[in-house]
């Protein structure tokens, strides 16, 4: 038997045996943990088969390590698996960040250890099997499936006795438009006898899902609805501050961008190209408001955590600014910082976190002159803040870039202005990330670190924290080795839904609403 | 195969960084030093042998190398790539020159530091994101170095991390750096979208091939380069920054904020200075934005107290005459007086440094004086430095800035005659403040022992000459180097009209060939002229030297009694005419307080929270009512799960009806 077609449902499902042998086992020591570590790591080394094996020449928009098989019959339902440029490092990132997770869970997790791990273990199984879905009703399954492992999470393991509003709150904002979904998803199998999505795609490139366009515009909605909510795009993030600010580190860790955001690449542009560059203008808009707004409410936030999360909503706003540019710059670099965010955006959750095992609050201003105690900590800290704030040589930087980049080069809407709008956040970001360094690290010794006893990173926290600073750095200097793959789903949906010209190259004009005037020049002459 | 050696002069740096950065802390002083020596000497010794290759008769005008791709897309791709011409070598021959002296000078300065493997760490990681900015073949890789400079000038500005004017300072720093970052962004993003590369021979090359190209995105790109240049090269409106910058240890004000660093604006615009000889309007704005600020720096550092701040709002000043250069096309000009500049005022920060080191701290000139018989070799040094900048020929301060000041007479820009006043009256300003801190520092009455006495520190005293010492011999050494520089550093430019040779002009010729506005100025020009004005400016300085002298060694009384006569004018001058508070007030407080109670307030708690809040309250309210129907856990999963398939059923009827 080929390995290439089960190791898709081997990576699935072995997060699964492992969540079973965890309720089984007795919860004694440490044995959870190890359990849970041993589980995840085993699934990190069989995600890494997909980079090794992946067929990087092959043509765009065509899945790999594919099973199809018949599961029911009527409705048609198939058993569907496979990737491509964009799923794989997806997976092989929540293969990457599940191990770490389980570290930096090691001793803050303290009781009821059994139902973390195994809720921990569901969720991963439910996000890899998002990824690697192909048929609509198995991906729906499994996107309903990443609620509920989320919300006990939340609703058992928050920090405070806010938590039960925040899991009903995170589970109704998720829940509510996904419903809506399966409307939608029923829909199109009405209208089309499939739940197949390469063959939904297919048909949607010739234009050959039928129905009234009406009815196609509200599924397309519905699912973008549903997946904007997720990810969070601005004005639908009610949730996020709450849930990041309740939640546990290891599961505000895969709480936003990668779901929502992969499920737009996958579904909303593969079934529904036409709508999603018709309603491109409005996301345009809101990516870079989300960018600006994020940045703006992050600066004036107290709470550690809720400043994180409001930078993470600036953050997965430049993705949907990105790829909704439908231009490859744009594509590729809102694919790679969708990688990006999951990094730094973990890796900051997760410093931030164990500041709070050590001095037990997230409040900004009883923290202070910490860079003298822990010069560890501050490192690895300024560095994750460098890699968040987009500084060239690490990762941020170059998904940034791009993304901007395509922003400007982009002929939908008014691009010199959201560009310009969009931009500012490299300001506002370097202000609120700077500002929680120096409350943080600098001065003199603040509130809690005068009354309690505070440790450098111990060897765990080093293992859990190290693996993340060497791939923003590895991700920011050899960025080609993530990008080839990328580039072939980023290019393949530009030319599918944008312009079709963007390479080519262009002749220098007058900028459109530009107020430079083009000025006959004269030699020597100045006005 | 010569090339492949260019690596190293970025890479020696930071391999420094690497080990000083992670094993620093366990490794003994002398040994912290001698790799940052040892990491930062060599480059040197490569730039200084490069120089020698490509200055031998039939060498290539520019050396490339090509280390691979960077970040590669369709239709788009950034490699790793060096290029050495001549304008490079002289920025390399500053940043590994003047580097490795500075690195010599910290050894001694630092000495007693806490950190200092994190101090040297920093020095190097400085040294190579700087060797980076000016071998960068592309503006990305560029903007590596722009920002890597960025980030090391924010950590060494921070070094004293527990003082929170430090810590403020480094992040101001960073901050004001970024929104000029936000210009160089927005250039790039043009470029890309217009010439789909950023490699400089490719966008340079198409500009040439199309002299139709005028005004129009050339210009909007320039001025963008212009918001960036003006960030990091400390100009109107964004040079707030610098003065506060001087919280770091004096050596990083004499390398980062002095020497190199600070001058990448200007070396950008050079650069780029294809782009700018197309947009006689964005050169405009880089001539008028340096003589502003020239004369505008040069006002507030004639009543600051702190010798620091005087060197910091000089150095202020002294850019802005790079930018007045560049602005009117004289970027040789602008590259000359970078050069000399480095030699000066890096010399005036060390010997300031080293003035501070004798008085254990001390940086307010008015508790200091009559220091010139207890230190006199920074006492020379420093008067060496001094006269250099004022202006006084034949040190090198005199020739950069008299080409300045006649290119900007003769150029064609219709203001360039009061360009050149105004450069001219920013020279003996810069003469008198020079001289006032000349003065103020070693001459007169000395104010150091009382003050001393006083803050309870006369310990010191019993060491004789007041607690004042010399510096060690290795902080020394760095002085009298760089002071001979300064002497004859401007030797390399002595104009023809001077009956020099003007060899930086030929230098520099490869590179700059192209400024076709620059040419055709110094073809109009006359020696006569060239005279009379340099002749002008010479006297200029000379009565900045008298009206210090008069005022600060023969009747010291004569400055206070002045401000007295205009006590609010003053007072604006001395509180640095309020910037820094104006733009607290008119943009960082509103946007704050917008942020607070509209975004934060209104559309957070009230809008985004309020629609979901009223979302939760409904289907609460429908819960309940099911909850009587089914009587069963609404919460459960499967619940949600029976009331979400009744809508779709719903709906698929409707769906049914919009089909057909």
């Amino acid at each position: 038997m080929n390995l290439d077609h089960s190791i898709l449902s081997i990576i699935t499902f072995v997060p699964l045996v492992g969540a079973v042998l965890l309720a089984l086992l007795p919860d004694r020591g440490k044995l959870m943990q190890w359990g849970a570590l041993a589980v995840t790591l085993i699934t990190f080394a069989i995600t890494l088969h997909l980079p090794v094996h992946y067929n990087y020449a092959a043509a765009s928009g065509a899945f790999q390590f594919a099973t199809d098989n018949p599961w029911i019959a009527t409705p048609a339902i198939r058993y569907h698996l496979g990737v491509d440029g964009l799923s794989m490092w997806l997976i092989v990132l929540t293969g990457f960040l599940a191990p770490l997770g389980v570290l930096i869970s090691w001793r803050t997790v303290s009781e009821r250890k059994k139902l973390f791990y195994t809720l921990f273990l569901l969720q991963q199984v439910a996000m890899l099997g998002i990824f690697v879905s192909l048929d609509l009703f198995l991906y729906y399954a499994f996107w309903e499936l990443s609620l509920v492992p989320m919300t006990i999470l939340i609703a058992t393991f928050g920090r405070t006795e806010n938590r039960r509003s925040a899991a009903i709150k995170f589970f109704l904002y998720a829940f509510i438009p996904s419903a809506v979904m399966l409307v939608g998803i029923l829909w199109l199998y009405v209208n089309t006898g499939t739940f197949d999505m390469p063959q939904l795609a297919q048909l949607a490139a010739t234009h050959g899902i039928s129905g009234n366009s009406a009815a196609l515009w509200l599924a397309s909605l519905s699912f973008l609805i549903a997946f904007a909510v997720k990810v969070p795009v601005f004005p639908l993030h009610g949730w996020l501050s709450d849930a990041i600010s309740e939640a546990p580190t290891a599961a505000v860790m895969v709480l936003a961008g990668k779901l929502g955001l992969y499920s737009i690449l996958r579904f909303s542009f593969g079934i529904f190209p036409e709508q999603s560059r018709h309603i491109a203008p409005l996301m345009i808009a809101l990516g870079a408001i989300g960018i600006v707004y994020g940045a703006l409410l992050a600066l004036v936030q107290k709470d550690l955590k809720r400043l994180a999360a409001y930078g993470t909503l600036g953050h997965v706003s430049l993705v949907i600014l990105g790829i909704f540019t439908f231009t490859i710059a744009g594509l590729d670099g809102g694919i790679y910082q969708t990688l990006n965010e999951g990094i730094g955006g973990g890796a900051l959750f997760m410093l931030l976190g164990i500041l709070y095992e050590r001095y037990s609050t997230y409040d900004m201003r009883e923290y202070g002159g910490l860079a003298a105690k822990l010069p560890w900590m501050v490192t690895l800290f300024v560095i994750t803040t460098l890699s968040v704030v987009g500084l060239p040589m690490l990762n941020g930087f170059v998904g940034e870039f791009l993304v901007f980049s395509g922003t400007m080069q982009s002929t939908i809407a008014h691009h010199v202005g959201w560009t310009v709008l969009a931009t500012t956040g490299v300001i506002l970001t370097a202000a609120y990330m700077l500002l929680m360094i120096q409350k943080v690290f600098y001065s003199n010794l603040g509130l809690k670190p005068r009354s309690v006893t505070g440790w450098d990173l111990d060897v765990r926290e080093h293992l859990a924290l190290w693996p993340m600073i060497a791939l923003m750095l590895l991700m920011g200097i050899a960025s080609p080795y993530w990008m080839q793959s990328i580039d072939t789903v980023g290019t393949y949906l530009a030319n599918q839904i944008g312009s079709p010209d963007l390479t080519a190259p262009k002749t220098i004009t007058r900028l459109p609403g530009s107020s430079f005037p083009m000025r006959p020049y004269q030699e020597g002459g100045q006005r | 195969m010569p090339s492949s050696y260019l690596w190293l002069i970025p890479l020696l740096p930071f391999t420094g960084f690497l080990i000083n950065g992670t094993l620093g802390r366990k490794l003994p002083r002398a040994a912290v030093t001698a790799i940052a020596l040892l990491f930062t000497a060599v480059p040197a010794a490569i730039v200084a042998w490069l120089w020698v290759t490509m200055k031998a008769v039939g060498a290539p005008d520019s050396i490339s190398i090509n280390a691979g791709p960077w970040i590669t897309i369709t239709g788009f791709h950034v490699d790793f790539a060096f290029t050495v011409d001549h304008l490079t070598l002289i920025m390399l021959g500053v940043v590994t020159g003047v580097g490795f002296l500075i690195h010599l000078y910290s050894a001694g300065y630092m000495a007693h530091e806490e950190g200092y493997w994190r101090f040297f760490a920093y020095l190097n990681l400085f040294m190579f994101f700087m060797s980076v900015l000016v071998l960068a073949e592309s503006f990305l890789l560029l903007f590596v170095g722009w920002e890597g400079v960025g980030l090391a000038s924010y950590l060494l500005i921070g070094f004293y991390f527990k003082k929170d004017s430090a810590a403020n300072a480094g992040k101001k720093a960073f901050i004001v750096n970024r929104i000029g970052d936000f210009g160089f962004l927005l250039a790039m993003f043009l470029i890309v979208a217009h010439f789909g590369s950023l490699d400089f021979a490719h966008v340079f090359n198409a500009i040439s091939v199309n002299p139709d190209w005028h005004g129009g995105v050339l210009t909007a790109i320039a001025l963008l380069l212009v918001v960036g240049a003006a960030g990091k090269s400390a100009q109107i409106p964004l040079y707030v920054w610098l003065p506060d910058a001087m919280e770091g240890p004096t050596p990083v004000s004499a390398l980062i904020h002095a020497a190199t660093m600070v001058t990448a604006g200007i070396y950008m615009v050079a650069r780029c200075h294809t782009i700018f000889d197309r947009s006689p309007y964005a050169l405009g704005v880089v001539a008028i934005i340096g003589a502003a600020t020239a004369i505008f720096a040069a006002c507030i550092g004639i009543v600051q107290h702190d010798i620091k701040r005087v060197l910091a709002y000089s150095t202020v000043s002294q850019l802005g005459y790079m930018f007045l250069a560049c602005g009117v096309g004289a970027y040789t000009a602008g590259i000359f007086h970078l050069l000399t500049h480095a030699f000066f005022k890096a010399l005036l920060f060390l010997a300031a440094g080293s003035v501070i080191h004798a008085l254990s701290g001390e940086q307010d000139m008015r508790k200091m004086g009559g220091l010139w018989r207890k230190i006199p070799i920074t006492f020379w040094t420093m008067t060496m430095g001094v006269f250099a900048i004022a202006g006084i020929p034949p040190l090198a301060g005199f020739f950069s800035k008299d080409e300045i000041l006649y290119q900007a007479f003769i150029s064609p820009n219709p203001i360039g005659k009061l360009l050149w006043a105004v450069g001219l009256i920013t020279a003996g300003m810069t003469s008198f403040y020079m001289f006032r801190l000349w003065f103020k520092t070693f001459f007169g009455e000395s104010r150091v022992e009382e003050t001393h006495a006083s803050h309870g520190h006369d310990d010191h005293a019993s060491h004789g000459n007041g607690g004042v010492h010399e510096s060690p011999w290795i902080m020394l050494f760095a002085l009298v180097i760089l002071a001979i520089l300064s002497v004859i550093g401007g030797w390399v430019g002595v104009p023809t009209a001077m009956f020099g040779h003007n060899e930086i002009e030929h230098f520099l010729a490869p590179v700059f060939e192209s400024g076709a506005s620059a040419q055709a100025a110094t073809a109009a020009a006359s020696q006569g002229l060239e005279l009379t004005l340099a002749a002008l400016s010479v006297l200029t300085a000379l009565a900045g030297l008298g009206l210090a002298y008069t005022f600060y060694y023969k009747k010291p009384g004569t400055a206070a009694t002045l401000a007295q006569r205009a006590p609010a004018l003053y007072r604006l001058v001395e509180n640095k005419f309020y910037v820094d508070e104006i733009y607290s007030a008119v943009i960082i407080t509103p946007l704050l307080m917008f942020t607070r109670l509209i975004l934060g307030g209104l559309v957070d708690s009230g809008l985004v929270n309020g629609s979901g809040a009223l979302a939760g309250a409904t289907t609460r309210g429908l819960s309940t009512l099911t909850r009587r129907v089914q009587s069963g856990n609404i919460r459960s999963y499967a619940g949600w799960l029976a009331l979400g398939a009744a809508a779709v059923l719903i709906v698929m009827i409707f769906g049914r009806f919009w089909a057909h």
